[in-house]
């Protein structure tokens, strides 16, 4: 890879000017983009170190694993002969995230929109405050909370979804027990990315061009006509972004999840029963137990989880792509 | 009721160029019957429950609303309502929870939180009785956190001024856009492995705060790119052309305008992700050796920080220690505050006007 | 003009800062809030730091030693002792992290000793007995006030073979107990513990023909449910009615939980620190040397015997420490063995260590250099 550091862009940027001045400038120029080009290897050489160190762990106990990798729903890589498979896991973190998604995205575009171009300025101040706020929650905590406040708490809800739309796979409960369920994990997750998702999609829409916002109410238009035509397209990519940090905070978070769920190897889709596991609580209940076979096992899991997110971020761009005519830089 | 009485006044703007209007009381009747309609129907209906009553209560009032002001306004108005009404909604469901853990908090952290558990450490203290503090705790959180932001956020300022200056159609730039991607979905756990088998197993470090700065640096890192990248991408090149065509050179530029116009929002970015790595648990259990007494420096010994303080005291399950745990989390808690209102103090003074 | 207002407010945050860095202290107002230095300096004292990870079974015992220790020997010396699990303990330790290693199952001779050895150079790394627990029972059954559980009947409801309450095999134990006839939810340790472990062994050895699963650290059993630690499996079963789990007893005591009595053949047995002292005495040392793992007899059947019981180890070098850290070690393990350690014990629900087992700790802690 051979990237000069001084762009194109820069070195035409410049007006003609005297001779010693442009050099001072060319050179402040040099060390300033071959600093940030540094820093933009420096995160190519952490992941590559986290992705090297990674493999090469999960290897062995792969190798010596005497079941599928893929299908199995069990997790005991120190037994002999050593089995476990992600099945469940990659169930569990699915569905916990896409519970938090479908709950915590139109809430979190709504406090947004909320903020940036409906409540009065002093009531928006305090708000963004107060969702900042949520944002800075310790994962424990929710943990914790979820368990002693909202647990007692959505149980009825449940059972209410069990009667009335129990016809519905996800909303049955065959055991009549609420609690510690992927569901109750989806609506914690659902909480803890909430202010990721409206703080970010927040600075987008005020960030809308204020000429396009003015235009379309002088053209009569109604408020959410104006954030219909004016905001949201000039926003799209933003808002997409603040999705997929959601997610990706949805998907790797460890503590809070451990804490909520009952953890069970099973696929269950019966969402609200007890039961349910992710990779990252699984990592995080079995690492300081684990034998040298069952560390390797764990790490396996987490490579997983990485290229998961991977996949997740590739869809994304594809979408932002696509959109890219509205990106502000133009 | 006293904006009934209004409603003379609130009929009165009815010209042609207008169209038809609901009178300005019309959302406080719409509330009022609705709420007294979802109150008559619990009796009749099977459910039951303060939260379903309210539930009921917002259907019945959002669609009133918006039947009515179909009738009379047109659709595009009532589209209008039904999206106002939404929108104040989805601020009033954020507030739920962010109270409830709060007053969970503070009503369980009052318990035992006072000067003399902000002032003291847990040297000699058994957990199974009451006592101790969690200084010893900030001070390790204060200086760990403030060691990977130190690192973290300059990092990713200038990877995302890479990103948007300077990379833009590069293959380097796809790359590490790429990556970054991928690096927020780390796992915080895995980034803790990393630091252990890569500083602490393979290079023999000892386990220290530093470690643990710098499994949180990993984690800030890519939060602090996609937030600071998305601000910079929406200073508009207008201002950029500006500057150039002034004579400007671009490292100044990016320095002197386009940075100080993005520098809210950058702010706000950072400010998240300081909020992600203070309450960030597992990593620190693996990088960091706790410690009950107090510890300075934090490039030796055994430190303690506050989610490990938490989770120590969690896990040692007593009343007392339990006390102190949801103490500890208010103490974060209000660290974060005041830490988020200095960078929103400082973010105001530094806006281009 | 208004930077430098933010400026002064960056000052007055400065020095708060400092303020509150000074005004900390590692002492303590109540005297410690354990019992007075009587005797004064009976112990050895060493000066230094020492750094010990592993069990979280023996971390609330180990938390009354260090303070004990720390307090008599002063602001010169300071332990740390860090629940991190066993098996990261031993990680830990032969990674040179820890003096010495906390452990609820002796290292395994052939993967975990070699490793362990190569750590010390100059000598064996050595199990060290210092602390034994029992593994309660608590359940949460309204009206139940009382309960009493066979060896059978504790492997029948954890495997899911026995799914009431009412069932003869639970019922024959508890006459005179009205129970209900409702689904028992059984709760297991989600993260992988030694509590789990030596209540599995315990299971196997008492209930062979029943209790048929693997044993191990992890649950291996189908079907319940997993709560993380002993306090995820206690709230579990607070909060879910009709539910049972095992915790360790120094937890149950320190909480006040509901706890059964075992029957294991020779009538019902309360666990208490006596009672598992009884059972503990029975163990059989099976090392050589100053090396002392120990195997439990967990199918005892004497009477007043409770038999779900763990030892465990401390585990560091008999020879090759640095010289100021086998100090160290020496000096606090050998408060931790001496009578007024061990007798610290009984205090938080834990058990002593007694007996021949005691003589032969205290001479290996003697002989470490």
């Amino acid at each position: 890879m051979t990237v000069t550091p001084t762009t194109t862009e820069s070195s035409s940027a410049p007006a003609p000017s005297s001779p010693i001045r442009g050099r001072s400038r060319r050179r402040g120029d040099q060390v300033f983009s071959t600093l940030s080009m540094l820093a933009g290897i420096l995160v190519l050489a952490i992941m590559a170190g986290i992705a090297i160190f990674l493999i090469i762990k999960a290897i062995p106990a792969l190798r010596v694993n005497t079941a599928n990798f893929l299908t199995t729903s069990a997790w005991l890589p120190d037994n002999t002969p050593s089995v476990f498979g992600i099945a469940a896991l990659a169930f569990g973190t699915v569905v916990s995230s896409l519970i938090a998604l479908l709950l915590a995205v139109p809430v979190g575009y709504g406090v947004a929109l909320a903020l940036a171009h409906y409540a009065p300025k002093r009531i928006a101040a305090a708000l963004a405050f107060v969702v900042d706020l949520l944002a800075a929650v310790p994962s424990i905590i929710f943990g914790l909370w979820g368990l002693a406040w909202l647990m007692p708490r959505t149980e009825g809800l449940f059972a209410w979804l069990d009667t009335h739309l129990g016809f519905i796979p996800i909303f049955h409960n065959t055991l009549g027990v609420y609690s510690r369920s992927l569901a109750l994990a989806g609506i914690v997750l659902a909480i803890m990315i909430l202010p990721t998702v409206s703080a970010i999609s927040r600075e987008v829409f005020v960030q809308a061009p204020p000429a396009h916002i003015e235009a379309s109410l002088a053209l009569g238009a109604t408020r959410w006509e104006m954030v219909r035509m004016a905001v949201l397209p000039f926003s799209k990519p933003g808002m997409i972004s603040a999705a997929m940090l959601g997610l990706g905070r949805a998907l790797g978070e460890t503590i809070a999840v451990a804490l909520v769920l009952s953890a069970t190897f099973q696929i269950n889709w019966h969402l609200t029963e007890p039961g349910g596991n992710t990779f990252a609580a699984n990592i995080a209940l079995k690492f300081n137990e684990a034998g040298i076979n069952g560390q390797g096992a764990l790490i396996a899991a987490g490579l997983v989880l990485f290229v998961l997110t991977l996949v997740v971020n590739v869809v994304a761009r594809l979408v932002i792509a696509r959109r890219a005519e509205f990106s502000g830089a133009n | 009721m006293a904006t009934t009485t209004q409603s003379p006044t609130g009929q009165a703007p009815h010209d042609a160029l207008a169209g038809g209007q609901l009178p300005r009381w019309a959302p406080w009747a719409c509330a009022a019957g609705a709420a007294l309609a979802a109150v008559a129907l619990i009796a009749v209906l099977p459910v039951d429950g303060r939260a379903q009553t309210l539930l009921l209560a917002l259907l019945l009032y959002v669609g009133s609303q918006t039947a009515w002001s179909f009738a009379v306004e047109g659709r595009r108005h009532a589209v209008d309502r039904l999206a106002t009404t939404l929108v104040y909604a989805a601020g009033v469901v954020a507030l739920v929870p962010l109270v409830a853990i709060l007053a969970t908090t503070i009503v369980q952290g009052l318990k035992v939180f006072d000067v003399y558990f902000l002032t003291h450490s847990m040297r000699n203290v058994s957990p199974l009785r009451p006592g101790g503090g969690a200084y010893h705790a900030i001070i390790g959180t204060l200086e760990v956190v403030g060691i990977a932001a130190a690192i973290g956020i300059p990092i990713g300022l200038l990877v995302a001024i890479y990103l948007v200056e300077y990379g833009s159609g590069k293959r380097l730039a796809r790359w590490v856009t790429f990556f970054v991607d991928v690096m927020t979905g780390i796992p915080s756990i895995v980034s803790g492995l990393f630091i252990y088998t890569g500083l602490i197993l393979t290079l023999g470090w000892e386990r220290t705060g530093f470690a643990g700065a710098l499994s949180l640096t990993i984690l800030m890192i890519p939060v602090m790119v996609r937030s600071t990248e998305e601000m910079l991408k929406l200073v508009p090149n207008e201002l950029r052309e500006s500057a150039y065509a002034l004579g400007v050179p671009k490292y100044k530029t990016i320095l002197r305008v386009v940075v100080p116009t993005a520098l809210p929002g950058i702010i706000t970015g950072a400010m998240l992700a300081v909020a992600r790595i203070t309450g960030e648990t597992a990593p620190l259990l693996l990088t960091m050796f706790i410690s009950a007494s107090i510890n300075f420096n934090a490039f030796t010994g055994p430190q303690a920080t506050l989610p490990t303080f938490i989770w120590d005291q969690i896990a040692r399950g007593t009343p007392a220690s339990l006390d102190r745990a949801w103490a500890g989390a208010l103490t974060l808690i209000l660290i974060v505050v005041i830490l988020n209102l200095m960078a929103r103090l400082f973010g105001r003074a530094f806006r281009v006007k | 003009m208004k930077i430098t207002r933010y400026g002064q407010l960056a000052g007055v945050a400065l020095v708060g800062t400092l303020a509150l860095a000074a005004c900390g202290s590692d002492t303590q107002n109540t005297a410690g809030g354990s019992s007075s230095p009587s005797g004064s300096s009976s112990i050895d004292c060493g000066t230094g730091s020492l750094k010990a990870s592993g069990s979280t079974a023996q971390a609330n015992a180990m938390s009354d030693w260090i303070n004990e220790y720390q307090t008599q020997c002063g602001s010169g010396v300071t332990v740390d002792y860090q629940g991190v699990g066993s098996g990261a303990g031993i990680t830990d330790f032969t990674n040179k992290q820890t003096d010495f290693a906390g452990s609820d199952s002796s290292l395994k001779p052939d993967s975990e000793q070699p490793k362990a050895d190569a750590r010390c150079s100059a000598g064996p790394a050595i199990n060290i007995p210092m602390v034994g627990g029992a593994i309660a029972i608590t359940y949460n059954v309204q009206g139940v006030s009382k309960l009493t559980l066979t060896s059978q009947a504790i492997a029948g409801i954890f495997a899911g073979k026995i799914t009431k309450w009412n069932d003869p095999a639970i019922a024959a134990a508890n006459p005179g107990v009205t129970l209900p006839g409702s689904a028992i939810i059984s709760f297991h340790r989600s993260d992988a513990s030694g509590t789990t472990d030596n209540f599995t062994q315990f299971l196997a050895a008492a209930a062979p023909d029943v209790w048929t699963f693997q044993l191990g650290k992890s649950w291996t059993a189908p079907g319940g449910q997993g709560g993380k630690g002993n306090d995820g499996v206690s709230t579990g079963v607070k909060g879910t009615p009709n539910s049972i789990g095992y915790v360790e007893l120094s937890y149950a005591q320190n909480n006040n939980l509901p706890v059964t009595a075992v029957d294991n053949g020779a009538g019902a047995v309360e666990p208490t620190a006596d009672t598992a002292s009884k059972a503990l005495g029975q163990a059989k040392i099976t090392g050589t040397g100053n090396n002392l793992p120990v195997k439990i007899n967990y199918n005892i059947k004497d009477a007043g015997a409770y038999p779900i019981v763990l030892v465990t180890y401390e585990i560091t070098c008999e020879k090759g420490l640095d010289a100021a850290q086998a100090k160290l070690v020496k000096s606090f393990l050998t408060y931790t063995a001496s009578d007024a350690g061990q007798s610290k014990l009984s205090t938080t629900g834990y058990v002593p260590i007694s007996g021949d087992l005691l003589t032969k700790v205290r001479s290996a802690i003697s002989a470490i250099s």
